[in-house]
């Protein structure tokens, strides 16, 4: 039972970082968008993802007996310690980047909170069920936006060819689990990614394909972000992002 | 030339305007109104929209997930309040490619604080509490304005901004009454940002350019000079309140006046900043540019998915 | 003279957006912005007016569909209904003591 506290926690973070590392890349689309309402529906996005991290982060903090908040959690773990899923943290790259990500990670959690949504532990539940009505809307807006991409000009097709062939390589974590997780999805507490892979590489290649375009079922498979084994990209997220924290240690902001 | 019919319709603007009835889009109205209303709303709207850079310099950089949502937020305002002004600014017969070429062109202007750096995360605080409030200060008195449009943009904006303000003094507050060097960065940040944001209400009443027509025509309702000294007299407590020391030391409380006297802002910088010599005047839109720039090929796609729908469904009715 | 390419972005429609505040009320004018698509209008409303949940239920109409009353002829368009006072219950006299009528 103690250990399944700990992977429960270990479980909280992990999703916590997940949202941590997207909203702070969404945010960086503030003044940059292609259009102002485009800014604007952006910024809605990454701020869904930072009310989903303080969420995660809140209810493992409160498990571990409030010896930490949110914040510590957040801005005070290095590279090693932080567990996100590595698609999240790489780079906004270009538009064509953004949303394919977007749109791969919107299904992906249209799916997976959709499910989470039974977990037994009723708090998890409850956030699933929040975050899974803000994942149908985002997917509402990437698909069309893929769509205009894929189908646009010849440049924007191959912005969007460039990003998949990029992301091809991190899809296929979303999908593999942790012995420690397992045991927490046999509990019924959590999700088996694993099972959702099926689902995912059919939503996603039907609609590649309306547009004639392809994405493999992912064979290459690049792991450990829930090990801690990042990308380069993720030091220089949390240098910038947990600057102050760092530079003025145990100060109230 | 003015036909006899414009000079009847100029009888009926000008009878409109004393009743304190609004003009709206399809009324008739005098050229110099409408050019005057373009230039001032779309000023105001550019405003917004260069004002997301400073405050978003330090999105990433937030110190707590609270102050980073909460200033997210704030900066996806602004974008917002520049919608709805463009959109507003539209309905006098302009396009918003139209706004935004004469703001890249650098002959629409925008509030010169915006060319001011944010140096420290104290500056989110001061910009939220100064900036924001002398905006708010400005910006209720536009509620009765003229013009229908920018009136009700107005209203909305108000509504939307009063959040602003506070979570700015919040920081502030958190900072004056944190570790030494806290509140030293809230002291530098309200230092250095309290002239920029008196001078936001522009140049004194007796140099203002636009004010007397302004004032006349009701686009304006309350004199530069009386709105900064409104500014003035409600700020002076809240800096009291912070215990931070005052950033003018000519502030005084002048019991005749009923108000607080203040010293003379350096108007050679103000000129010299509204003429695009601030500190940062070119990176404000060389970053502008850059980001229309990278998103023409975003614009670019759209429409030619656009086309081939049309195309596609003229083929389907045929 | 022509625009320069990168500024335009003409090629987006005007969309014009309504909104109902509370179940009960009328669905009123907003304002307005700029997308490629009603399908998109309705989202962007959706991101840039209702931040605050400012509405249950929300329209986008494309300005072009809009058949507006045109100034120069208001007088004859509206004018015409200012003789029919009769229309108004505050025309008729009734005797002091009849009230809730």
């Amino acid at each position: 039972m103690k250990d399944n506290q700990q992977n429960l926690i270990r479980f909280l973070i992990g999703l916590g970082d997940d949202s941590v590392v997207l909203s702070h890349r969404l945010s960086e689309w503030c003044s940059n968008g292609p259009y102002l309402e485009e800014d604007i529906a952006l910024s809605n996005i990454a701020l869904d993802y930072i009310g989903r991290a303080r969420m995660f982060y809140q209810y493992a903090a409160e498990l571990e007996g409030d010896k930490r908040t949110e914040d510590d959690i957040a801005f005070l773990r290095n590279e090693r310690e932080y567990t996100n899923l590595l698609i999240h943290e790489l780079p906004i790259n270009d538009f064509a980047f953004t949303m394919v990500r977007q749109y791969f990670l919107d299904v992906y959690y249209c799916q997976y909170l959709l499910q989470l949504c039974e977990s037994t532990d009723e708090r998890i539940a409850a956030i699933a069920a929040k975050a899974v009505k803000e994942s149908r809307y985002h997917l509402k807006r990437s698909k069309p936006w893929i769509k205009q991409l894929a189908e646009g000009t010849d440049e924007s097709r191959e912005r969007v060819q460039l990003a998949l062939d990029e992301l091809e390589n991190f899809v296929g974590e979303l999908f593999l689990m942790e012995e420690w997780e397992t045991q927490l999805a046999n509990d019924k507490l959590v999700v088996d990614r694993k099972t959702l892979e099926a689902n995912w590489n059919s939503e996603v290649q039907s609609f590649l394909a309306e547009s004639d375009m392809k994405f493999p079922d992912s064979k290459i498979q690049i792991r450990g972000g829930r090990n801690g084994i990042h990308t380069e990209h993720l030091g220089h997220m949390l240098s910038e992002m947990q600057y102050l924290q760092r530079s003025m240690p145990g100060l109230e902001w | 030339m003015q036909t006899v019919n414009d000079a009847e319709e100029q009888l009926k603007f000008d009878q409109r305007i004393i009743d304190e009835q609004k003009i709206e889009p399809t009324d008739w109205m005098p050229d110099a109104y409408r050019q005057n209303l373009i230039r001032q709303m779309s000023q105001h709207a550019h405003s917004e929209v260069i004002g997301m850079q400073p405050e978003g310099n330090w999105i990433t950089r937030a110190p707590t997930l609270r102050r980073k949502a909460v200033l997210l937020s704030k900066v996806q305002d602004e974008a917002g309040h520049g919608l709805y002004l463009y959109s507003a600014t539209e309905s006098l017969g302009i396009t918003r490619s139209d706004l935004i070429e004469a703001l890249q062109s650098g002959t629409a202007k925008y509030a010169s604080i915006f060319n001011y750096p944010t140096l420290t995360w104290a500056d989110m605080g001061a910009i939220g509490w100064l900036v924001d409030g002398a905006a708010i200060v400005n910006q209720i008195s536009l509620q009765r304005t003229s013009y229908g449009p920018y009136a009700r943009a107005m209203v909305r904006i108000c509504k939307e901004e009063s959040f602003h303000q506070r979570q700015g003094y919040e920081i502030m507050t958190v900072l004056a009454k944190g570790s030494a060097e806290q509140k030293q960065m809230a002291q530098d940040a309200m230092n250095r940002n309290w002239w920029p944001s008196l001078m936001m209400f522009g140049p004194h009443d007796s140099d203002s350019a636009h004010s007397g027509k302004s004032m006349k025509w009701k686009i304006k309702r309350v004199s530069n000079d009386q709105l900064r000294q409104k500014f003035i007299d409600q700020t002076v407590p809240q800096i009291e309140e912070l215990g931070l020391d005052m950033p003018d030391p000519e502030l005084k409380w002048n019991e005749e006046r009923g108000s607080y006297d203040s010293g003379e802002i350096n108007w050679e910088e103000f000129y010299q900043v509204i003429n695009g010599s601030g500190p940062c005047n070119y990176q404000r839109i060389k970053h502008h540019k850059k980001a229309h720039k990278e998103g023409e090929w975003v614009r670019e796609a759209v429409r030619a998915y656009q086309e081939k729908q049309n195309a596609k469904k003229q083929t389907n009715v045929a | 003279m022509k625009k320069e390419k990168s500024i335009n972005q003409e090629h987006l429609s005007v969309y014009e957006v309504f909104i109902r505040s509370n179940r009960g009320l009328d669905h009123k004018h907003v304002g307005s912005l700029h997308a490629e698509s009603p399908e998109h209008a309705l989202m962007y409303a959706r991101d840039c007016y209702l931040r605050r949940s400012e509405g249950v239920s929300v329209w986008v109409v494309n300005a072009k569909d809009i058949t507006a009353s045109q100034e120069e002829d208001i007088a004859n368009f509206i004018d015409p209904m200012d003789d029919k006072p009769y229309r108004h219950a505050t025309h008729y006299v009734l005797p002091d003591n009849v009230t809730n009528m």
